[in-house]
């Protein structure tokens, strides 16, 4: 096909104006891509020169850490101290002008790290569902006023969460790991030096590592045990007052918490200002409870403010009755239920009995809390009945068995008869 | 068909009984056989104790099969549910302790009575022509027998079962070449899960009884055939000089009656020791304690424990299996390579091999046992 030369010009003008505006189009879309992805992102790719020198030249800062949680997303040593990582000198990159802050001083960190902690809109890209209050909390924490007091040993951000490996508090090597709270608060608090000057105790740790809450928690790894943030708090880290001990053990503990609080006894702590559950079982040493704890025995707690003959005496005695009651009856037919499961009789039912009584034992030892006898007796009466049919069904299947075994007793002399006669029956027949 | 004159024999038989013989002999022609049993006779020597020995093993075998289907009437084949059910079986159900029990106790009394009837067998060389064939099923019955004991030893699906079948499948899985298929297909995976329960379940139940019914119609069929063996000393002896006993009704009374002292021995001992059940099997905790197999695999458990890890060039846990088959595969062709005595001699070397195996066996188990 021959064309015209003008409109073979016209062609080519339209073919190079259709790739020219693609081209263009294309550099467009892949401008709007990149300006769609995360600043985080961008940085990571860029070469990071606060990394990229303080490496070569052996200045990382000591317990520096990669798994860090902030330098994971890219926001590197710069979201922290400002500066211009993208530049490769020094004077610009640590230059003022780049809004570099430098290293904090210690009255300062709380603020520093606050800066993006406190910036709810800020915090919403990396970790939507953590806290922003934890510096107004720090304020408000022992930590917090002695800071503002001037004091430059209480601790700080980092003194608990590390400067620069820091992890996630569900890290097992996290420093506030809850398997770790411990040891992390234990190394100031339990350093007789340097706590010298705060006039506390520093026993806490070895006192609660022999706990019931320690046992379960350091030894048994259970993290479901409190540590010291649990009843203390983490960032408004305050020692519990007078009302709000109870409370707080009671966020665990809730019914004991709340037959104490309805009951006399935690009326008249709340007058006399006494420590509620403190009182009785102590603070960091808090060891497993027993029935002795409660009556009129060396061991009873009670006996510290009641003596012989006041209604308190009565009521102790007559509480801890009842519970060694349940507790004997109980272990007697636990006994039984081994003895029929070890002769291979049937124990299921026991079994279920058992289970009811020792409910009912952990209830009754739970109303202790009430103060009334009565109603611990309730309960123990309820538990001692399970128990007494737990006894009775496990002496019948004892029963039982004996009456099995004489009965096939019985089945073997039968058939030693029947071998017997057959013996005979034979010798008769081949004597023939 | 009947003939005339057998006929006229049953016609002879008076009542009832009679009446029914001829009405089945007319359709069945039974009076061949019933002439056969006549006549059938059975060798009295000093060794004849041991004739009953096969039929002890016979008595519990269908002892296994009663029980084994009252016990499947309860049991469920599954991970979650197999132990419940055994407890199930052993406290609810009207007698299941004692059917248990009894199912446990024969078991392992029919292992002792095939291995005794085997070695009875083995030394008054019962084996050797023309009974080669009667030997060699006899083996597999036995190799039988064992796979039963290991395959049901896992169903309660308790702790000792559980582990202890975890150790002989590894065993197994040893095995040069076909070893781990031979583990996978056991197990049904490559660990020992609910899968291996309910295969161990279809093979105990199913396919085992099975094939074993099949070899011991050929093995009866055979003893029938062949009568019994005569020791070499009575073979010799002249007919006058030779004792023989109708095998009906004398030997039948007589087996009759160790039968019932057997099934006394296992009621006394359901009774008075009545099979443990354990604990539920737990996969994920770690092994317990003692584990150990059922005590007629104690002695292959134990040398294997014994050899060292390394024999020059092999494994030794390799070597050990292998041998055990070497073994084995010897012990079930004995009838086709057995030594002869050198002129002089004073005992057969087969003789010698028995005795070192029982021995060695015994030494085994005990060794197994105390350690």
């Amino acid at each position: 096909m021959r064309t015209q030369p003008g409109c073979r010009v016209f062609m080519v003008s339209c073919l190079a104006v259709t790739m020219l505006a693609l081209s263009l189009a294309a550099r467009l879309a892949m401008a709007g891509d990149t300006q769609a992805e995360p600043d985080a992102s961008a940085a990571q790719e860029a070469v990071d020169n606060c990394v990229a020198c303080h490496t070569e030249n052996d200045m990382l800062p000591a317990g520096h850490l990669d798994a860090d949680v902030h330098m994971q997303p890219g926001l590197s040593c710069a979201g922290c101290h400002g500066g211009d990582p993208t530049s490769d000198d020094q004077e610009i990159a640590m230059s003022k002008a780049k809004g570099f802050r430098g290293v904090p001083e210690r009255r300062d960190i709380p603020a520093f790290c606050a800066r993006c902690h406190s910036d709810i809109e800020f915090m919403r890209r990396y970790q939507p569902r953590i806290q922003t209050d934890q510096l107004s909390q720090y304020l408000t924490s022992v930590h917090g006023h002695k800071l503002a007091q001037g004091d430059q040993k209480v601790a700080e951000c980092a003194s608990c969460h590390t400067s620069h490996a820091i992890l996630p508090a569900s890290d097992t090597r996290s420093s506030v790991h809850a398997l770790n709270v411990p040891g992390t608060c234990g190394k100031c608090h339990g350093d007789a030096d340097y706590m010298a000057s705060y006039g506390i105790p520093t026993d806490q740790f070895d006192k609660f590592k022999m706990s019931v809450h320690g046992v379960a928690l350091l030894e048994n790894q259970d993290t479901g045990a409190p540590a010291c943030n649990d009843c203390h708090g983490n960032h408004g880290a305050t020692p519990p007052g007078t009302t709000s001990i109870g409370q707080v053990c009671g966020h665990c503990h809730v019914n004991n918490m709340q037959y104490f609080s309805d009951s006399r006894m935690g009326h008249a702590f709340t007058e006399r200002g006494f420590h509620g559950c403190e009182e009785c079982h102590g603070n960091h040493d808090i060891h497993k409870t027993s029935d002795q704890m409660v009556g009129t025995g060396d061991k009873a707690v009670c006996m510290k403010c009641h003596k012989a003959g006041d209604k308190g005496y009565v009521s102790a005695g007559q509480i801890y009755e009842h519970l060694t009651g349940l507790a004997s009856v109980y272990a007697q037919a636990e006994n039984a239920k081994q003895e029929v499961e070890r002769i291979g009789m049937d124990d299921v039912e026991i079994g279920f009995l058992l289970q009811e009584s020792h409910q009912s034992l952990i209830q009754a030892r739970t109303l202790v809390h009430t103060f009334d006898p009565d109603r611990v007796k309730e309960k123990t009466d309820e538990g001692t009945g399970k128990a007494r049919s737990a006894l009775e069904a496990a002496a019948a299947q004892v029963k039982d068995f004996h009456v099995r075994r004489r009965g096939f007793g019985m089945a073997t002399l039968f058939t030693t008869v029947l071998v017997l006669a057959l013996f005979l029956w034979i010798r008769q027949m081949e004597a023939k | 068909m009947a003939t005339r004159t057998d006929r006229q024999a049953g016609a002879a038989r008076a009542g009832a009984g009679g009446r029914l013989f001829g009405w089945l002999d007319d359709r069945f022609n039974i009076s061949p056989l019933i002439e056969f049993m006549r006549h059938k006779t059975v060798p009295v020597h000093r060794h004849t104790v041991w004739y009953y020995m096969g039929g002890v093993s016979l008595f519990l075998f269908l002892v296994q099969i009663a029980s084994g289907i009252l016990l499947v009437l309860y049991y469920k084949p599954d991970e979650a549910n197999a132990y419940e059910s055994v407890r199930f079986i052993t406290t609810k159900v009207s007698f299941g302790w004692l059917i248990r029990s009894v199912h446990s106790w024969s078991a392992n009394l029919m292992v002792f009575f095939v291995f005794v009837h085997m070695f009875s067998t083995f030394f008054t060389r019962a084996y050797k022509r023309p009974r080669e064939l009667t030997w060699v099923t006899g083996f597999l019955m036995l190799a039988m027998v064992m796979g039963f004991g290991f395959t049901g030893y896992l169903l309660p699906w308790n702790e000792l079962a559980f582990f202890a079948t975890k150790v002989g499948t590894d065993i197994a899985g040893v095995v040069p070449f076909i070893g781990n298929a031979v583990k996978v297909l056991l197990r049904g995976g490559d660990d020992v899960t609910g899968a291996t329960l309910t295969r161990f379940f279809a093979i105990h139940i199913a396919l085992l009884p099975a094939i074993f019914t099949a070899i011991l119609a050929v093995h009866l069929i055979f003893v029938q055939r062949q009568g019994m063996h005569e020791p070499d000393y009575v073979q010799k002896l002249p007919p006058e000089k030779k004792s023989l006993m109708p095998f009906f009704p004398n030997f039948l009374l007589r087996d009759t009656l160790l039968w019932l002292m057997v099934l006394n021995l296992l009621l006394a001992l359901a009774v008075f020791f009545p099979w443990e059940l354990g604990t539920k099997a737990d996969p994920f905790s770690s092994a317990p304690q003692g584990i150990r197999p059922e005590w007629y695999f104690m002695f292959m458990f134990q040398t294997l424990k014994l050899i060292p890890a390394h024999v020059l060039f092999m494994d030794g846990e390799v070597l050990g299996i292998m041998a055990f088959m070497v073994a084995g595969l010897a012990w079930m062709l004995v009838p086709f390579w057995e030594a002869k005595r050198r002129p002089g001699g004073r005992a057969r070397p087969i003789t010698i091999i028995g005795v070192l195996a029982i021995v060695y066996m015994l030494a085994m188990t005990i060794w197994g046992y105390l350690v």
